[in-house]
């Protein structure tokens, strides 16, 4: 950062650097040294040098802080600290304690290495820091710790080491003696400076002696807040019961010393003041049973508090909560457009955008401030430029409209237009949250249109949405430009539409464009109401009977040209914004990676246009459908008798020909598929001779049912369902596979004691005849329960490990960013890739990844 | 024509002038290429990714998400009905961890003529598969006072699978040590020395599975035509020997196992097969993801010259920052390790930055905005 905007800067951090704490730096940054564990006195007012001294900071209302004299909320807290009366060891840094007690000499304290050895493994790490990075130099100082650990002999001073056993959790032994922890402190104090590069640590960041406490941190109160219970009883954190436990033992520890008391006694303190500091710091540690509260549930100490989803690093760190934001059942409405959302009456008075009050815009202000906050649009607060903010009320109402003038903040109800941010979890890509525009509308419930359903992942059987209003001008700003709905039409993931019509919309379309003819007039009542203006239409031809396909090119700008395919393979032209050939469909008009007609508008007309068409297909769908009815039956599904026989012998022939294996393998005639046994090779012909003949039905039933039928034409146009849906309720359901293979689970061999043992026959292995109109009989219903089942728990399983390997990939990746000569590199500066994807080529300004070569051709004709 | 071309060399991609090339009829007139190569080059530029772009995060989402859509189904049968593989998520885990071992290593292995067009493709298969004492035996007789087994092999399997007795027993005296062996038609005569009935046993069973001929760890071939050709497709995998195969097309042979294939032929093959296997898994899925995530995530694992897995140990341990490590497993140990050292943790990447509620330095938070303000005096009136 150069000096000349650092002056606009006004509070940045540049860097965090880690590092141990000095002993002497624990007693200077302490505002006060706790000696009783006493934490009030009897008028309830925090006690001097107990823990909750207020020179530790406040919790109380009304209370002031003794060091820096801010009230609650204003002081951020103190440190305290407490002198232990014997050294402790920090359990955190046991491993390391131990390491250093057999890679340094026990007399000497030098690292266990000739000097010319240690000065050049000391350079060689340096070295392996500079060029590989200090993960590397972590791995080869793990090395060079396993070759210290085994010299026997200090080739310092000679002395012959003694081998130190570590006894988990705490207690390290030397000649099957318990070496006290004063004994390890004078020990580690021996190491030179001039080792400790070797042994993994840098001056002036750590001393090995500062892992054994000798004073310990007492974090301030404001880190363990008391909560006053109802009854009036204090109720203390789990922090401070488990340090008033350590300045008790601290100073009985102190008090029998002083009295002289026998050894052991002063041993039992001294390990239980190190079970209760071991605790302190962790209460999950293996072998220590955890301290608990009275009602036996194991208290949180700091490792707990930072660790895990729930701790702080992932929980309040990088995660935050927001103000001005709410969250409410969302319903549909096709009518407003895509890029809009409704929010109800309540919700648009309890939200805010604050404005700020110039010369010119003082009298528009000052009529949300004259309705107040009860009134719809008005305003809930004004911020005067020093920042003192207050509340629009009746009585405040008269005085506060005189006194505003420019350089004022009004905090405004939110009006038609204003900006949001819409989200809906879980937020698994960008389009998961979009800006939208307001629309301020009665209801209790967020309003939104289908069409943008997809990128939400949004259904309305209950839904929740969460909606953010952005309060600065670069945050409106931003969203603006690179949240918009309309900027988000082309997925990044493969480079084409995600928004489209959806359900009703496109069949809608595809029962305009293929069949639809209506009187001149409806035409024009059929555009009017989708919002047509004038150009379009115009665009409506003099005819008597307008046909479908020239009610949906109204829509459409003369010189937009497209040629494609529908579903259902056949061509699909529009010829200067005529369609000409074809009619709609998904493959045309769907999102979710599908409408490809969308896709050529979009790169035509951009973002805006292409939203606004999909808004005015949607009601054109909707209100064809609305004209001309659709429902769905039973009656969609009935089919002809001729049809229901045919079916029938196909379920026989298939009966017999699975038979027929069944025969040839009891018999041993099977000739084994390569590589498989031959009860595998009866299976697998079986399974493809049911699959043959399902499919095989399945066409049948497609081909003999009604055409115009409600559920044929939504499966035609793509809108819902799949012809294959259509099969299983009319005709047949199939073979449930369970693990790729047909039920073979159950009793002893067989699967249900309906079947005589070893049944190799299609309805004994799962094989439903019936169709679902049909119904099933009861061993076929139990057959699908078991399919229904195990779908259900490849479902449960699959969502936490997607979701691990999601976190893991967004965590690996989230530095990666293209660079300004389009090159990928991480934070570090690294280059992962020297062109991203190999051509620079961003997926969702492209068509499928590629840039239409043909299409340039013809263009630059 | 190519000179026109080569002048356009540094402008577009070679992906695009080559389909260019050979879309643009030969007849087409020079002002006319040059028409269409500017409409390209604009049509490029227009196309380009804005700089400080988060593509690291647009590739997770990308992968990520549909990752909720796929299945479980631990196998699927690969095309050929006779082998199973592992797709879906976890197969994806698998590459993505970079594991060592994966569930099922398979190889495809390309021919050069004739055995390409199927000629003597059986036998090619079975020289390859590995193959066990076990598998050529008809019985094994066990002397168990004289410490001895006869080995009787089966002669038709023998030349099925085309060994003889020569050189079964040639290997059985190199792989087996402590033992004396005669061989006489299909039956080799063991001496094992040893004396109870459980150590002879123990040496048949060893016998047993000792390696005889074929290739080591190949456990299943397969011949199936792909296309015009014939390939063989392997269940297990052992690149570096059946690349020294004279009737192997080494320059196409592959397997699917990404560590061995970094240590036979280099970390960019190794790039390669990541994307290749992972785009496979998301095609036989059905779902829709543009390969440029996938190169970056192989990117992010090869960059570094080995691969590292998308885990705590791999690619987030060689993260410069201490909170982004801390923030993502095992915090305490991170945070110990950096006050060690006396780490500095720069704040350059995205994380730690929010976590101290300070601009990120990617997208719009990437640039600085410098506003003077000019203070200009007012007159007053």
């Amino acid at each position: 950062m150069t000096e000349e905007y650092q002056q606009f800067v006004h509070k940045q951090v540049s860097s965090l650097v880690f590092g141990l704490l000095p002993p002497n730096m624990i007693k200077k940054m302490a505002a006060a040294k706790i000696v009783t564990p006493e934490l009030y006195d009897k008028e309830g007012y925090p006690v001097d040098g107990g823990l909750m001294d207020i020179r530790l900071g406040v919790i109380d209302p009304g209370l002031r802080c003794k060091t820096c004299g801010g009230k609650l909320k204003e002081c951020i807290g103190h440190f305290g600290y407490i002198e232990l009366a014997r050294p402790i060891i920090h359990f955190k840094f046991v491993d390391i304690v131990y390491n250093l007690l057999r890679a340094t000499c026990f007399d000497c304290g030098r690292g266990l290495m000739q000097q010319a050895d240690i000065d050049k493994w000391t350079a060689r790490l340096i070295k392996i820091e500079q060029d590989q990075g200090l993960e590397e130099r972590r791995d080869k100082t793990k090395e060079i710790l396993v070759e210290l650990k085994k010299t026997q002999k200090c080739p310092h001073c000679k002395a012959q080491q003694p081998k130190v056993v570590f006894e988990k959790p705490t207690t390290f032994l030397e000649n099957e003696k318990r070496i006290s922890p004063i004994e390890i402190r004078t020990r580690l104090e021996k190491i030179p400076d001039q080792d400790l590069e070797l042994l993994g640590m840098k001056q002036p960041f750590v001393r090995p002696e500062w892992m054994v406490l000798t004073v310990m941190p007492i974090p301030p109160v404001t880190m363990r807040p008391s909560i006053t219970l109802e009854t009036g009883e204090r109720s203390e954190d789990d922090l401070t019961h488990k340090l008033g436990d350590i300045v008790r033992i601290n100073q009985r520890l102190f008090e029998n010393i002083n009295a002289g008391a026998p050894e052991i006694i002063i041993e039992d303190l001294w390990d239980l003041l190190q079970y209760h500091v071991t605790t302190f710091f962790d209460n999950e540690v293996p072998q220590v049973p955890p301290a608990r509260h009275r009602s036996g549930q194991p208290l949180k100490t700091i490792t707990a508090r930072i660790k895990s989803k729930e701790g702080r690093i992932r929980h309040n760190l990088a995660g935050k909560r927001t103000n001005f934001s709410a969250r409410t059942v969302i319903s549909p409405d096709p009518l407003i457009e895509l890029n809009e959302v409704g929010v109800p009456n309540v919700v648009a008075m309890k939200l805010t955008v604050p404005e700020r009050v110039t010369e010119w815009n003082k009298d528009y202000l000052l009529n949300y401030v004259k309705l107040g906050p009860t009134k719809y649009p008005g305003a809930n607060y004004i911020v005067r430029p020093d920042g003192k903010k207050k509340k629009i009320t009746d009585e405040t109402k008269e005085q506060l409209l005189e006194e505003i003038q420019p350089g004022y903040l009004v905090e405004r109800h939110l009006i038609d237009g204003d900006i949001a941010i819409f989200n809906r979890q879980p937020s698994l890509h960008k389009m998961s949250m979009m800006c939208h525009r307001i629309r301020v509308l009665p209801g209790k419930t967020f309003r939104l249109n289908p069409a943008v359903c997809h990128p939400y992942n949004a259904d309305f059987d209950g839904d929740e949405m969460n909606l953010h209003v952005p309060q600065t001008e670069e945050a409106r700003a931003e969203a603006e430009t690179l949240m918009m709905v309309q900027t988000q039409l082309i997925s990044p993931r493969y480079g084409l539409a995600i928004i489209g019509c959806t359900q009703d919309a496109v069949s809608g379309n595809y029962l305009l464009t293929k069949y639809g003819e209506y009187p001149r007039q409806d035409a024009i009542d059929l555009l009017f109401k989708i919002g047509a203006d004038d150009t379009m239409m115009s665009r409506l031809p003099h005819k008597k009977t307008v046909t479908g396909r020239e009610i949906f090119s109204a829509l459409l700008p003369d010189e937009f040209s497209f040629s494609g395919t529908a579903l259902d393979g056949t061509k699909v032209e529009i010829v200067n914004g005529q369609l000409v050939e074809g009619h709609m469909d998904l493959a045309t008009l769907g999102g979710e990676g599908k409408g490809m007609m969308l896709r050529k508008f979009n790169k035509d007309y951009g973002g805006a246009k292409t939203l606004v068409l999909i808004g005015m297909l949607m009601k054109l769908g909707i209100f064809t459908l609305q004209k001309e009815g659709l429902t769905t039956a039973l009656s969609d599904t009935d089919l002809p008798q001729e049809t229901q026989d045919a079916i029938d012998e196909i379920l026989v022939k298939a009966n017999e020909t699975v038979e027929d294996y069944i025969q040839k393998y009891r018999k041993g005639e099977l000739e084994p598929l390569p590589g498989r046994n031959i009860k595998d090779t009866v299976e697998l012909e079986i399974i493809k001779t049911l699959n043959r003949a399902r499919n095989e039905i399945g066409k049948l039933a497609a081909k003999s049912v009604a055409p115009r039928g409600g559920s044929v034409v939504m499966i035609n146009s793509g809108a819902r369902g799949k012809s294959i849906n259509l099969a299983l309720i009319a005709a047949c359901v199939g073979q449930q596979a369970l693990r790729g293979k047909r039920i073979e689970r159950g009793y002893t061999d067989r699967t249900l004691s309906s079947f005589k043992r070893n049944d190799l026959g299609t309805a004994a292995h799962g094989f439903v005849k019936q169709g679902y109109s049909q119904g099933m009989t009861p061993q076929e219903f139990f057959f699908m329960a078991m399919t229904g089942r195990d779908a259900l728990m490849d479902t449960a399983l699959r969502t936490p490990k997607s979701g691990y390997l999601y976190r893991r990939l967004a965590n690996a990746l989230q530095d990666l960013r293209v660079e300004y000569d389009h090159s990928v590199r991480d934070a570090a500066g690294r280059i992962v890739e020297f062109l991203y994807g190999d051509d620079g080529i961003d997926v969702s300004k492209s068509e499928k990844g590629k840039i239409d070569v043909t299409k340039i051709m013809e263009m630059a004709r | 024509m190519d000179k026109l071309f080569a002048e356009y060399k540094d402008k577009l991609p070679k992906i695009i002038l080559d389909e260019l090339q050979e879309k643009i009829p030969a007849k087409a007139g020079e002002a006319r290429i040059r028409k269409i190569l500017d409409a390209a080059v604009n049509e490029y530029n227009a196309s380009l990714v804005e700089p400080g772009e988060s593509v690291g995060l647009i590739t997770a989402e990308s992968i990520g998400e549909p990752g909720t859509q796929m299945t479980l189904n631990m196998f699927h049968l690969a095309g050929v009905s006779e082998m199973n593989v592992t797709t879906g998520l976890p197969r994806i885990i698998e590459i993505l961890d970079g594991k060592k071992e994966i569930s099922t290593p398979m190889m495809e292995i390309y021919l050069k003529k004739p055995y390409k067009d199927g000629k003597g493709i059986r036998e090619l298969a079975l020289r390859i598969k590995e193959i066990k004492l076990g598998e050529t035996v008809q019985e094994f007789v066990l002397s168990v006072a004289e410490g001895k087994i006869e080995i009787i092999l089966d002669p038709k399997k023998l030349e099925a699978l085309h060994v003889d007795v020569d050189t079964i027993a040639k290997t059985l005296t190199k792989q087996v040590k402590g033992i004396q062996l005669k061989a006489k038609d299909n039956t080799i005569v063991v001496n094992t020395k040893k004396e109870s009935i459980n150590e002879v046993y123990k040496m048949k069973e060893k016998l047993k599975d000792t390696f005889v001929s074929g290739i080591k760890d190949i456990t299943h071939v397969l011949p199936v035509k792909r296309g015009e050709e014939f390939i063989i497709i392997t269940a297990g995998s052992n690149l570096a020997e059946v690349l020294l195969l004279d009737e192997v097309d080494d320059s196409r042979t592959i397997s699917n196992d990404i560590f061995e294939v970094q240590k036979v032929l280099g970390i960019e093959a190794a790039r390669e097969v990541i994307i290749k296997e992972v785009y496979k898994v998301i095609e036989d899925q059905g779902l829709n993801v543009d390969i440029r995530h996938i190169m970056l995530v192989a990117s992010t694992m090869c960059f570094s010259g080995t691969i590292k897995g998308i885990t705590r140990y791999g690619v987030v341990s060689e993260k410069g920052s201490v909170l982004a490590r801390a923030s993502f497993e095992t915090p305490i140990k991170h945070i110990i390790d950096a006050s060690m050292l006396g780490e500095e943790d720069q704040l350059t990447s995205v994380i730690e930055n929010v976590m101290l509620n300070q601009p990120v330095p990617a997208g719009t938070g990437m640039t600085g905005l410098v506003v003077k303000e000019v203070v200009k005096e007012k007159k007053k009136d």
